[in-house]
C-alpha cells in the first residue's frame, strides 16, 4: 500500500513562507509528478513527505496513518537524489546494502534482493565498482537500485533525470516509466522539465510560489489549464497568449477582439461582460495557415525540425506568435502569412488568469 | 639520471647565464643551506665525543682519533702526526704526557722514547661515528622508556583527538541549531590564548582530578584542539548533506551517519588532523614539563631535558637524542607531506 494523503501543508523558514496549504491525496500505485518553475517548493514539499523536513503546519498521512512527526527512517520511502547521493567510499554493492544492513535484514535476503534488483536494472556488471567509476548513467541506477532494493511504500524521485545528458534522459524516462509499471508502486516525482512530467505521469501537481496551482491527468492540464500560469507552463513550445477584449458575452460562446483578428470561443461568458479584457491562449499546434481570413503575421524566424516547422512571428502590434506547421517549407522568412487561430482549440482566460469554462452543451 | 641534470642545469632561454638564473642559483643554494644546514650539524655533531664537540675551530664532520696497540704497552694509543725539528714528519704514538712535552713512540720501533713539544703534533684523525653518544641514553639511561611514553602519549592523544574533534565538527558542520556560529567562533577564538596564559589553570584542573604526574594528565588536557575542529568542520562542509539525507532515508541512525558516512569520507582532512596530532604531542615539552614528576613517567621531550643540568651541559648526549626524537617527525614530513600542505592549504592553519 502506498497512499499519501497530505493536509494544509504549511512550510515556513522564519518568515518566509515556501508552501501554503498543500492538500494532495495520492492513491496507492499512483505515479504523481509535482511540476513548477524552481522554487516554487515542490522539492520542499517533497522532503516533507520523506521525512527529512518537518512541516510547520498540517498533517502528512501515509496508509491513513499520521506519519507527520515520524522520522524519515520509519516511514518506509525510498528516494532517489537529484545528485543521487552515493555514498562515495562504498562500493555499489555496499551502497545498496546499507538501508538493508540498517533494517538488520538477514545476509542472504540482501545478497538476494541486491541481485533481484540488480539484474532488474542492469548493474550486475558494476556491483564491485565505486560511484566514482560509474558513467552518469550507470549512477543513476544504482541509485534508483538503492531505492528498490528497499522495497518501500512508495518512491520519492527528486529531479532523477536532471543530471543526465538529453538522449540518456529519453531512454531513462522510458526506463522509469517502466519500472513503475513492473513495480505497481506509488511514485512521487519531482521535476521543471513538463515533458518529464506529461510522459511520466498519471497525474500531474503544477506548483508555482508554494501553491497548487492545478491537479490533473496530463492531457486534461494540456487541453484545459485551469489558469494562465499552466497553460503557460504545460506544453512546449508554449501556448501564445494574447491580450484580447470581449466583444460579446454569450453563455454558449464569446467573441473577442484581439490585434488584428476578432475570434468567437464555444465558451461560457456568463461571467464576462463586453468590454471586459481577458486573454486568449491558443497552441502553437492549433494555428493553420489560413487560406483566407484569420490573421496577418510577420514572419520573424524560421526553425525547420524536419516532420514540423517552427513559426516565429509577430502580429501588426509586435505581439510575439509562435506557430507550429506540419511539413517543411511552409513559408519564407521575412514574409508574411495569414493564420488561423480558431482552426483549434482556443483558450480563453479572464481578466485574473483564471480560465473562462467551457460552454454547456447545448440543452 | 640524466633527466634530473637537465633539470638542474636548466637555465632561462636556453643557452647562456641570464642574471634570474644566478639569482635563482643563488637563492635556492642558501636556501638549502639555511633549511638543512642546521639539520646537517646537528646529525654530524650528534656523533662526536665531548672533546670534539668542545673543539675550536670546529669540524663538520665527526673525527676520531686513531689509536694503536704498541708493543710493550697494555693499552692502545693515540697516534699523532708530529713535526721533527730537522723538518720531516712521522707518525708516533704516545704514551704520556707531561706539561707540554709529550713522550711519544715509533710504533714500529717501541723501544725508543721521543719527546716532542705538544705544539709540534697533531692527532691522526679519520672520519668516525662516536656511537656510544647513541647506545648508553638508550640502553642505560631510561630513553627507551621515555620512548615509549612518549610513543603512548602521542597515539592515545592522537587517538583521542580525531574522535572528539571530527564529533563536535560533525556538529558543527551538519547540524543547524541556535548558536551554533557562536559556538563555533568560541572555538576558534581559543586559538588566540596561548598555553602559557592558561597553563596555571590547567594545572590546578589536571591536579584536582588527580591526573598530575601520570600520562593522562598529559594527554586529555591537549585532545580538544580549536585547530582540529575548524579543519575538520570545513571539510565536512564539502560533503553534500544529500547524502545525510540519503542514509537517514536508509534508516541510519545519527550515530551511524557519523561513524559509517560522514568520518569516512573526511579521511583525508583526519589524516591532516592526524599528522597535526602526531608532531605536536611528539614535540610537547612545556605541559609534560609541568604535569610529570616522576622519572620514568618522562616523554622523550622532558627526557632530553635532563641533560641539561645546572652545571654540566651533556651535548653529545643532547644532540643524540634529539635526533633520535626527530626521526619520527621528519618520517612523518617525508611521506605525509602531500597531505600536510593540502591540509595547511585548506585551513589556513598549521
Amino acid at each position: 500500500m502506498g497512499q499519501i494523503r497530505l493536509t494544509d501543508i504549511d512550510r515556513a523558514y522564519g518568515k518566509l513562507k515556501i508552501l501554503h496549504g498543500i492538500s494532495l491525496a495520492i492513491e496507492d500505485g499512483e505515479f504523481v509528478v509535482l511540476v513548477g518553475p524552481s522554487g516554487c517548493g515542490k522539492s520542499t514539499l517533497l522532503r516533507l513527505i520523506a521525512g527529512l523536513d518537518q512541516p510547520t503546519g498540517g498533517t502528512i498521512e501515509i496508509d491513513g496513518k499520521d506519519v507527520t512527526k515520524v522520522s524519515a527512517a520509519q516511514r518506509g520511502l525510498a528516494m532517489v537524489f537529484q545528485s543521487y547521493a552515493l555514498y562515495p567510499h562504498m562500493t555499489v554493492r555496499q551502497n545498496l546494502a546499507f538501508g538493508l544492513e540498517n533494517q538488520r535484514m538477514a545476509k542472504e535476503e540482501i545478497a538476494s534482493r541486491i541481485a533481484e534488483a540488480a539484474r532488474m536494472l542492469e548493474i550486475e556488471a558494476y556491483l564491485d565498482r565505486r560511484p566514482g567509476q560509474l558513467s552518469g548513467g550507470q549512477k543513476q541506477r544504482v541509485a534508483i537500485g538503492r531505492a528498490v532494493v528497499r522495497n518501500p511504500t512508495a518512491f520519492l524521485l527528486d529531479e532523477p533525470l536532471s543530471n543526465l545528458d538529453a538522449e540518456l534522459r529519453i531512454s531513462t524516462r522510458a526506463e522509469l516509466a517502466a519500472l513503475h509499471e513492473r513495480l505497481g508502486t506509488t511514485m512521487i516525482y519531482v521535476t521543471h522539465d513538463q515533458i518529464e512530467a506529461m510522459t511520466l505521469a498519471d497525474r500531474i501537481v503544477v506548483m508555482r510560489a508554494g501553491r497548487i496551482e492545478q491537479v490533473g491527468r496530463p492531457l486534461d492540464l494540456y487541453n484545459s489549464p485551469a489558469n494562465l500560469f499552466v497553460a503557460g507552463f504545460i506544453g512546449a513550445p508554449r501556448m501564445n497568449l494574447m491580450d484580447v477584449k470581449v466583444t460579446a458575452a454569450e453563455p454558449t460562446s464569446v467573441t473577442v477582439e484581439g490585434p488584428g483578428f476578432v475570434a468567437t470561443c464555444p465558451v461560457d461568458g456568463s461571467q464576462l461582460a463586453a468590454g471586459d479584457k481577458a486573454t486568449l491562449g491558443v497552441r502553437p499546434h492549433d494555428i493553420a495557415v489560413a487560406a483566407d481570413g484569420g490573421v496577418e503575421a510577420k514572419v520573424t524566424l524560421i526553425e525547420a525540425l524536419g516532420p514540423e516547422t517552427v513559426v516565429h512571428a509577430s502580429l501588426p502590434d509586435a505581439t510575439k506568435l509562435v506557430a507550429v506547421l506540419a511539413g517543411q517549407d511552409v513559408v519564407a522568412s521575412g514574409g508574411s502569412l495569414r493564420l488561423a487561430l480558431d482552426r483549434g482549440r482556443m483558450h480563453l482566460f479572464d481578466k485574473d488568469g483564471a480560465r473562462v469554462p467551457d460552454a454547456q452543451e447545448a440543452r | 639520471m640524466s633527466a634530473v641534470v637537465s633539470f638542474l642545469t636548466r637555465r632561462r632561454g636556453g643557452k647562456g647565464w641570464h642574471w634570474t638564473d644566478v639569482v635563482t642559483w643563488v637563492w635556492l643554494v642558501g636556501g638549502l643551506i639555511v633549511m638543512f644546514g642546521p639539520a646537517i650539524w646537528l646529525i654530524a655533531s650528534s656523533f662526536k665525543t665531548p672533546a670534539q664537540l668542545a673543539e675550536f675551530p670546529p669540524t663538520i664532520l665527526p673525527y676520531v682519533g686513531q689509536q694503536a696497540t704498541v708493543e710493550g704497552y697494555d693499552k692502545p694509543l693515540t697516534l699523532y702526526t708530529v713535526k721533527m725539528p730537522d723538518g720531516t714528519s712521522r707518525i708516533l704514538a704516545e704514551v704520556r704526557r707531561v706539561g707540554i712535552v709529550s713522550q711519544m713512540v715509533d710504533p714500529d720501533a717501541p723501544g725508543e722514547i721521543v719527546k716532542i713539544n705538544i705544539a709540534d703534533r697533531t692527532p691522526v684523525r679519520e672520519v668516525g661515528l662516536a656511537t656510544e653518544n647513541y647506545v648508553v641514553p638508550l640502553e642505560q639511561n631510561n630513553f627507551l622508556l621515555y620512548l615509549r611514553n612518549s610513543v603512548f602519549v602521542t597515539f592515545m592523544a592522537t587517538i583521542i583527538t580525531l574522535l572528539t574533534n571530527s564529533m563536535a565538527a560533525f556538529a558543527l558542520s551538519k547540524y543547524r541549531f541556535p548558536g551554533r556560529d557562536a559556538v563555533m567562533l568560541l572555538i576558534v577564538g581559543t586559538l588566540m590564548v596561548p598555553l602559557s596564559v592558561v597553563l596555571v589553570p590547567l594545572y590546578s584542573v589536571v591536579s584536582a582530578v588527580g591526573l598530575y604526574d601520570s600520562l593522562w594528565g598529559i594527554i586529555l588536557p591537549t585532545v580538544a584542539t580549536p585547530t582540529g575542529v575548524f579543519l575538520l568542520r570545513q571539510y565536512m562542509l564539502t560533503i553534500p548533506d544529500e547524502l545525510l539525507d540519503a542514509a537517514r532515508m536508509d534508516n541510519a541512525s545519527e550515530w551511524q551517519i557519523y561513524w559509517r558516512i560522514v568520518l569516512p569520507l573526511a579521511a583525508p582532512a583526519l589524516a591532516v588532523l592526524a599528522i597535526f596530532s602526531v608532531v605536536w604531542r611528539w614535540n610537547d615539552f612545556l605541559w609534560p614539563l609541568v604535569v610529570l614528576s616522576r622519572k620514568e613517567l618522562y616523554t622523550l621531550q622532558v627526557g632530553l631535558n635532563t641533560y641539561a643540568g645546572e652545571l654540566n651541559v651533556q651535548w653529545h648526549y643532547i644532540l643524540a637524542m634529539t635526533v633520535v626524537t626527530m626521526i619520527p617527525v621528519v618520517l612523518v614530513f617525508v611521506f605525509l607531506q602531500r597531505f600536510i600542505t593540502s591540509g595547511i592549504a585548506g585551513s589556513g592553519l598549521k
